[in-house]
């Protein structure tokens, strides 16, 4: 390596480092010439194609994929088309764009997940280049074609393509283009020779860089910051062009003097830097350009490729891998050679301290009487967050936590939240795991993403230690990794079903919120369905196990898991299910073991399918339930002889179920209906449908005696009710002289009371009188009462010597009127008693 | 009064928070749909809905008209169809064909569906069976319970008792959960559940996992303890005829969310008048739970004072005229508004409770709870249903007569039927039926035969498929045990004691001192025992399923004696009747608690009974 790293700082208007992250770990004969690289931002892998360039099918070319340490994590020789461009996604997933528009994805380990394609128009006129992007939305691929049309994809996850209007005047390919994002939209930005066009969705809009030098002819490269803000443009007389990515301003402008097309171009600038800064890669140059004329320059030794990050460049040759970037302003504070500042009179007071020399006194003193003592502690935190040697990092947290013995009430919180990143960082960096992100990489991506990364590699133990240290919340931590685990443990071939479920509940068992169907459905998926169903016995909500075991047709299981969650609307879901996949026997078959779930489709039939429940019941042999379905239906039949029909089949039902009572009454009912049918058309009066006592009522009331006492006949109908009916008839229409006559003809079943009672109710007290005399001797009080014959009452009750009559009586009597007889009374119960 | 409240009585929890929070979700559900639009809503949420949030309400959030569903094609001319509906497959059917038509017609609204308190599969699936679920969006507003009083909430789900009971669809039980969950998260924790029958546990069961699922709140609780009791554990109660006051203004003009429609026979107008009855109406809350014969003579004292109080005015000067014009004579117009209005209701349902009739009709009843002189029982119900007096009151003493005696002999049981089939016709039938699949009218069988097939059955399968057919079999299988019980629990008291109706000495005052209902006396039971020891007995009579459980709070929280843990929440799954939640607030006066009573319903004997009748307009 031509350059000294670590540790030198330039002084030209720009501090660099460049830090050396690893020695690659693979060996690569040829470096990275004639390779198609790809190299994941935020640390990630880095994946090379060798040859690709190759079109006989004898030597296939190589696709390999390694950690950004070099170690390899894949290997497999490439079948598919010619490959156009390699690229990664923001979940770690391999794009492998084919010239033909199809895009082919594979996970980091090398397995194939699925491919789509650009297009048809893509797919005719060839992929010329193709660039891939991230923006808020995801993953995006642009295609040049061709045709020189644009087509896009903001999102791989969702594909909508979009082709891009046409660049008026363009004859060949354009000399180079960006993908910018802006205003929520993604636009591409192309360089004709010395015109500049941008292209959105309907338009294609000719613009100009302010203060672009004029002596350019031609823009030979370009390229858009991590963060889509800042532009930068390379001419063709060696001028770099910075400025911000809408074009409305221009921050700097550098010659490099060097007018050959470089090889790459990149951002290498941290957030919130005043300072724009741009590198330039030709073949064994690499030049960093800033804001005033000189440039920094390093030589490179070996084919390179600048990966672009949120806070500098990474640089990956051959051999090695390095990280350029601007020197954090905490740490030029405290390591500036002879530096004044709080965090470096810190760090000196500190070192003084371990040396047990009383200057670190002095030094405490300085930083105490300018009150920065706490600005010096966050400084030496801030730094050491920034440090990527674990020497350097603890020298500096010693000397903040030194410093902070001498402050009160500094809150804790940052120090101890950079120690716990930091160790959580060294471990992720390590040449093993190979994930070399800074600390402001780290804060931006989030602990969770690091997680999910760790998952995709397979470094589970590294992820749940991760997530126990840093105390992640166990449903998005530990939980969440091990479910990762489960799923992946369930596809390994070479273990039985019974060593996987028990591993996996073993590891499992005491992880909150795991879902064990979502680790069923996966066996499942991949070919295991006995591994499966064991695995869903451990899911603990019978409701979540229901739709995989429909799935995986367990259906009758499913069944019995929905009733026993006791949630009805699962057992509904499961029962329609069936429904439509059983054939009729079957389901109903099955419906006949789950009472509760009969009962519920029997309730949906009810409403929906009437004849379904017919079937039911006859295939249970239910016929008291098919007689009563009958007469229900019979009462929504019109039609006289629809209604017996139906009434027939009921009584045809009733005898299959030996229910004599309800068949006799049924057919009494044909009867009836049949003779109501008659008179009405004889007599003209409405009865059909009429119970039989209303019936009855109804023929009194118009006199047609001799039809009501056939009824009474023909339906055997109980004595006491006719003498009611006739009674109250009678008395309805006045007809006193029959309602005697009736009285005599012969002894009443029902006694001569109700006739006492029924004739006052028509307020005839005369007629009343004339039954008293027959009312049995248990209820003459009564009679008499209800006549207000107070002095009949009274003999009676007298006469019977009961004292509760004799009480209701008395309590009947005004003291007024009725004197004399109350007297009487009390004297008859006073004696009653004495009895 | 006859019995003052005690004065450590518990205060109780603002259950009007829970009108706030169904109120706001409408309102968000309403401006999901922005615009004007015609609002439809299913007759039985109408007086709910008017209790949740008046017309002016609605209106401010651009209802436009509203309309009660019908089931017939409509006529609204709006663009945008509004549908609050419970969650019924004949509503939704009834919507598909709507929206089926308004495309035929080629004419294009946008329809949503608010489902309450949930939506079910089974609606969803007949959207989808009568394509039109893409048409239609749908929502649910968790309109779970609605207070109808200061310590009385309603599920307002008639249809609860007989889908639970009698269709054995459970589809219901979840809603009681979440019912209890929304109390719990809102007033925080119970320290003990008992429960009593099948639904009770499922209901429990589906409460539980709702709190497991849920984040755990510790907060103060407002109330102990919580007790489930299924309807069907006991049903002699709302088979009774009510005489405490409010349950007898239940009976006989049937109040309905809380308010009744008195008619003209008791506002002595032409016009009716719709009452609110609840603890706001002072004179009401007076005599609710009085024995009726007590109310007239409250009245009367009532009117009295009003009078004297309204005779202060004389030899008033003018500042104490004006004072008292200012200050009381709105509340005693008031007062006496509501006092007419009364005296009117007690007037007209004395003029129908004191004809023989009903006199013959208690002493029936209060025989059959005895178990004294069956026979002559028999023959005036006999003639009951031969004179057609009343379809639902002859029914109610069959069954009240098949569930004191354990079933009907057999000759009785063919004959009354017969009868009663002749007085009202052969579609009685299917309620016969129904009746005896509840347990309420039966035959007696001669020996067990039900245990006989059970134990052959249990041969066959293994234990726990033994369960599951027991389980299903239970209704067929239940015994009532009434006399058993009864004397157990002596329910009934010792007749020839003279009662003081005036001076209840126990809860037996809300049926005239003739008996205990059954269910209240279990709740005082268990909460004396602190649970079902020495009770086993009792339980298993009852068809076992109790349960006990001690929740989320920590014992030593519950040993303190706060005002809270003199809370009891009694939850009726299946409804409860007036007359319970009397004898529960004399039970609470006497112990120094405070019942809350949550019920699927309001119901009586009358409810009870017609949503077990099967005749053509109930299909």
């Amino acid at each position: 390596m031509s350059l000294k790293p670590l540790d030198v700082h330039f002084k030209v208007h720009l501090d660099l480092k460049k830090i050396e992250l690893y020695e690659m770990g693979w060996n690569l004969k040829d470096g990275l010439r004639e390779c198609l690289v790809a190299a994941a931002p935020y640390g990630g892998p880095i994946s090379l194609l060798k040859g690709h360039n190759r079109r006989s099918p004898s030597a296939r070319p190589q696709l390999e994929i390694y950690s950004s340490s070099g170690l390899p994590l894949a290997s497999f020789p490439w079948k598919s088309g010619v490959v156009k461009q390699l690229g990664w996604t923001v979940s770690d997933d391999l794009l492998c764009v084919q010239e033909d528009g199809t895009v082919l994805v594979y996970d980091l380990l090398g397995g194939f997940k699925r491919h789509f394609s650009m297009g048809n128009e893509v797919s005719q006129s060839q992929v010329l280049e193709t660039k891939i992007f991230h923006s808020p939305y995801g993953t995006g691929v642009a295609i040049l074609t061709g045709a020189l049309r644009f087509t896009l994809a903001t999102n791989i996850d969702d594909i909508k393509l979009r082709r891009l209007p046409e660049v008026p005047g363009l004859q060949g390919a354009p000399s180079c283009w960006a993908v910018l994002t802006q205003d929520r939209q993604s636009k591409v930005l192309l360089a004709n020779g010395s015109h500049l066009f941008i292209l959105d969705n309907t338009a294609c809009t000719p613009v100009t860089p302010p203060g672009l030098s004029p002596q350019a002819s031609s823009i030979v490269h370009m390229c858009d910051s991590f963060s889509y803000k800042y532009l930068a443009l390379l001419t063709d007389s060696g001028h770099v062009w910075m400025g911000t990515s809408n074009l409305k301003e221009k921050l700097s402008e550098v010659d490099t003097k060097i007018k050959t097309p470089p090889k790459q171009m990149a951002w290498c600038r941290r957030p919130k830097s005043q300072q724009p800064s741009a590198v330039v890669m030709w073949d064994g140059l690499l030049i960093v350009v800033g804001e005033c004329k000189e440039t920094i320059q390093y030589h490179l030794d070996d084919d390179s490729i600048l990966v672009p990050e949120l806070d500098g460049v990474r640089i990956i040759s051959g051999t090695h891998h390095e990280l350029l970037q601007e020197v954090p302003g905490a740490c030029e504070e405290i390591f500036k050679i002879a530096s004044m500042a709080p965090g470096a009179l810190l760090l000196e007071a500190h070192k003084e301290y371990e040396k047990e020399s009383q200057k670190a006194d002095e030094y405490l003193r300085e930083i105490k009487e300018q009150s920065l003592l706490s600005e010096a502690v966050r400084q030496c935190v801030e730094a050491a967050g920034h440090e990527h040697e674990p020497e350097t990092q603890k020298t500096l947290l010693r000397a903040a936590s030194f410093g902070k013995c001498f402050l009160s009430n500094f809150p804790p919180e940052q120090f101890v939240s950079m120690c716990r990143d930091l160790r959580v960082l060294n471990a992720v960096r390590d040449y093993t795991v190979g994930i070399p992100l800074t600390h402001t990489q780290f804060k931006q991506m989030t602990v969770q993403v690091l997680i999910d990364r760790l998952v995709y590699r397979k470094l589970y133990p590294l992820a749940i230690e991760i997530c126990r240290y840093l105390k992640t919340p166990e449903y998005q931590g530990v939980s969440r990794v091990l479910k990762h685990w489960a799923c992946y443990k369930v596809q390994q071939k070479e273990e039985s079903d019974e060593v996987i479920a028990k591993a996996v509940s073993v590891k499992l068992a005491d992880a909150a919120g795991i879902s064990y169907s979502e680790i069923a459905t996966k066996a499942y998926e991949s070919g295991r369905t006995e591994l499966a169903i064991k695995l869903l016995e451990f899911e603990p909500r019978s409701g979540e196990q229901v739709p995989l075991l429909l799935k995986i047709k367990k259906s009758p299981l499913a069944l019995s898991k929905a009733i026993e969650s006791g949630d009805t609307d699962l057992v509904y879901t499961v029962v329609m299910y069936l429904k439509n996949e059983l054939n009729r026997g079957d389901f109903f078959m099955m419906l006949r073991n789950q009472p509760v779930a009969l009962s519920l489709y029997k309730q949906f039939c009810k409403h929906q399918e009437q004849d379904t429940l017919k079937d039911l019941f006859n295939q249970d042999d239910d016929h008291e339930e098919l007689g009563n379905l009958y007469v229900k239906a019979s009462y929504k039949e019109q039609r006289l002889e629809a209604r017996i029909a139906l009434l027939q089949s009921a009584v045809d039902e009733y005898y299959k179920a030996k229910n004599e009572f309800s068949a006799k009454t049924t057919e009494d009912e044909m009867r009836l209906l049949r003779f109501q049918r008659e008179l009405e058309e004889k007599k003209g009066e409405l009865l059909v449908g009429f119970s039989l006592h209303d019936t009855m009522t109804t023929l009194l009331s118009v006199g047609l005696h001799k039809q009501a006492e056939q009824l009474y006949k023909d339906f055997r109908v109980p004595d006491k009710r006719f003498w009611w009916l006739k009674l109250k008839s009678l008395a309805e229409k006045e007809d006193w002289e029959e309602l005697e006559k009736f009285g005599k003809s012969k002894k009443s079943p029902i006694g001569y009371l109700p006739f006492v009672e029924v004739c006052i109710k028509h307020h005839n007290k005369y007629e009343a009188k004339k039954y008293v005399s027959k009312v049995t001797p248990e209820q003459k009080v009564k009679a008499h009462l209800a006549v207000g014959d107070m002095e009949g009452a009274a003999e009676a009750a007298i006469e019977r010597r009961n004292e509760s009559e004799i009480s209701t009586v008395l309590s009947r009597c005004s003291a007024t009127t009725d004197h004399l007889l109350m007297e009487r009374l009390n004297r008859a119960k006073a004696t009653a008693v004495k009895k | 009064m006859a019995h003052t409240e005690r004065r450590d009585a518990p205060g109780l929890p603002d259950f009007s928070l829970l009108k706030r929070l169904a109120r706001d979700q409408l309102i968000f559900l309403l401006e999901q749909l922005p615009g004007k639009k015609d609002l439809f809503i299913d007759a039985d949420l109408m007086s709910p809905l008017d209790r949740i949030a008046n017309v002016t309400i609605l209106k401010q959030h651009e209802v436009d008209k509203l309309y009660k569903v019908e089931l017939k094609p409509i006529v609204s001319s709006s663009d945008q169809l509004c549908f609050l509906i419970r969650p019924r497959i004949q509503t939704v059917k009834w919507i598909s064909d709507l929206v089926n038509s308004d495309k035929v017609a080629g004419r294009f609204r946008r329809y949503k569906i608010i489902f309450t308190p949930q939506k079910f599969y089974a609606c969803e699936t007949v959207l989808e069976e009568q394509g039109v679920y893409g048409d239609v969006t749908t929502d649910e507003w968790n309109f779970y319970i609605l207070p109808l009083d200061d310590d009385i909430l309603s599920l307002e789900l008639p249809e609860f008792f007989r889908d639970n009971f009698l269709e054995g669809d459970q589809r219901w039980v979840t809603t009681a959960g979440s019912a209890l969950h929304l109390l719990q998260s809102v007033y925080g924790s119970f320290s003990k559940v008992y429960g009593i029958g099948r639904c009770a546990k499922m209901v429990y069961e589906s409460w539980r996992e709702l709190m497991e699922e849920g984040e755990q709140r510790t907060r103060q609780p407002e109330f102990a303890k919580v007790f489930l009791i299924d309807r069907d554990v006991d049903f002699v109660t709302p088979l009774c005829s009510q005489v405490v006051y409010e349950g007898l203004v239940d009976d006989i003009f049937r109040i309905k969310c809380g308010s009744v429609e008195f008619g003209p026979d008791v506002t002595s107008s032409d016009k009716s008048i719709k009452v609110m009855l609840n603890s706001q109406d002072k004179v009401f809350d007076e005599i609710r739970n009085e024995h009726f014969s007590n109310v007239f003579g409250f009245l009367s004292q009532k009117a009295k004072n009003l009078q004297t109080a309204y005779d202060k005015r004389r030899g008033m000067d003018i500042q104490q005229m004006k004072a008292f014009v200012a200050d009381e004579l709105k509340g005693l117009k008031q007062e006496h508004r509501l006092l007419s209005l009364h005296i009117g209701a007690s007037e007209s349902m004395m003029k129908k409770k004191t004809k023989q009739d009903f006199q013959e009709l208690l002493k029936t009843e209060h025989s059959l709870l005895e178990g004294f002189e069956i026979r002559e029982c028999i023959t005036h119900i006999e003639e009951h249903i031969n004179r057609q007096v009343s379809m639902i009151d002859s029914l109610r003493l069959l069954c009240l007569l098949s569930i004191t005696e354990n079933g009907l002999l057999s000759k009785d049981y063919k004959s009354l039927k017969a009868q009663y089939l002749q007085s009202y016709g052969i579609e009685h039938l299917l309620t016969f039926a129904n009746l005896r699949q509840l347990g309420l009218l039966e035959e007696q069988q001669a020996g067990e035969t039900l245990t006989v097939m059970e134990s052959k059955v249990g041969k066959l399968v293994t234990d726990k498929t033994v369960g599951k057919l027991t389980d299903a079999f239970s209704s067929l299988a239940k015994k009532s045990n009434f006399r058993a019980l009864s004397k157990r629990l002596a329910l009934v008291p010792k007749s020839g004691e003279e009662y003081d109706l005036r001076v209840p000495r126990d809860m037996a005052y809300v049926f005239s001192g003739a008996y205990i209902p059954l269910s209240c006396k279990l709740i005082e039971q268990v909460m004396e025992r602190d649970g079902w020891t020495g009770l086993e007995e009792v339980a298993r009579m009852l068809n076992g399923q109790e349960f006990a459980v001690t929740g989320g709070c920590s014992s030593s929280e519950a040993r303190n004696k706060t005002d809270a843990q003199r809370i009891v929440l009694v939850m009726f799954l299946g409804g409860c009747t007036y007359s319970e939640i009397s004898a529960l607030q004399f039970l609470g006066k006497e112990r120094g608690c405070r019942f809350i009573v949550v019920t699927t319903a309001i119901t009586n004997s009358a409810r009870l009974l017609e949503a077990l009748l099967d005749n053509g307009a109930s299909v």
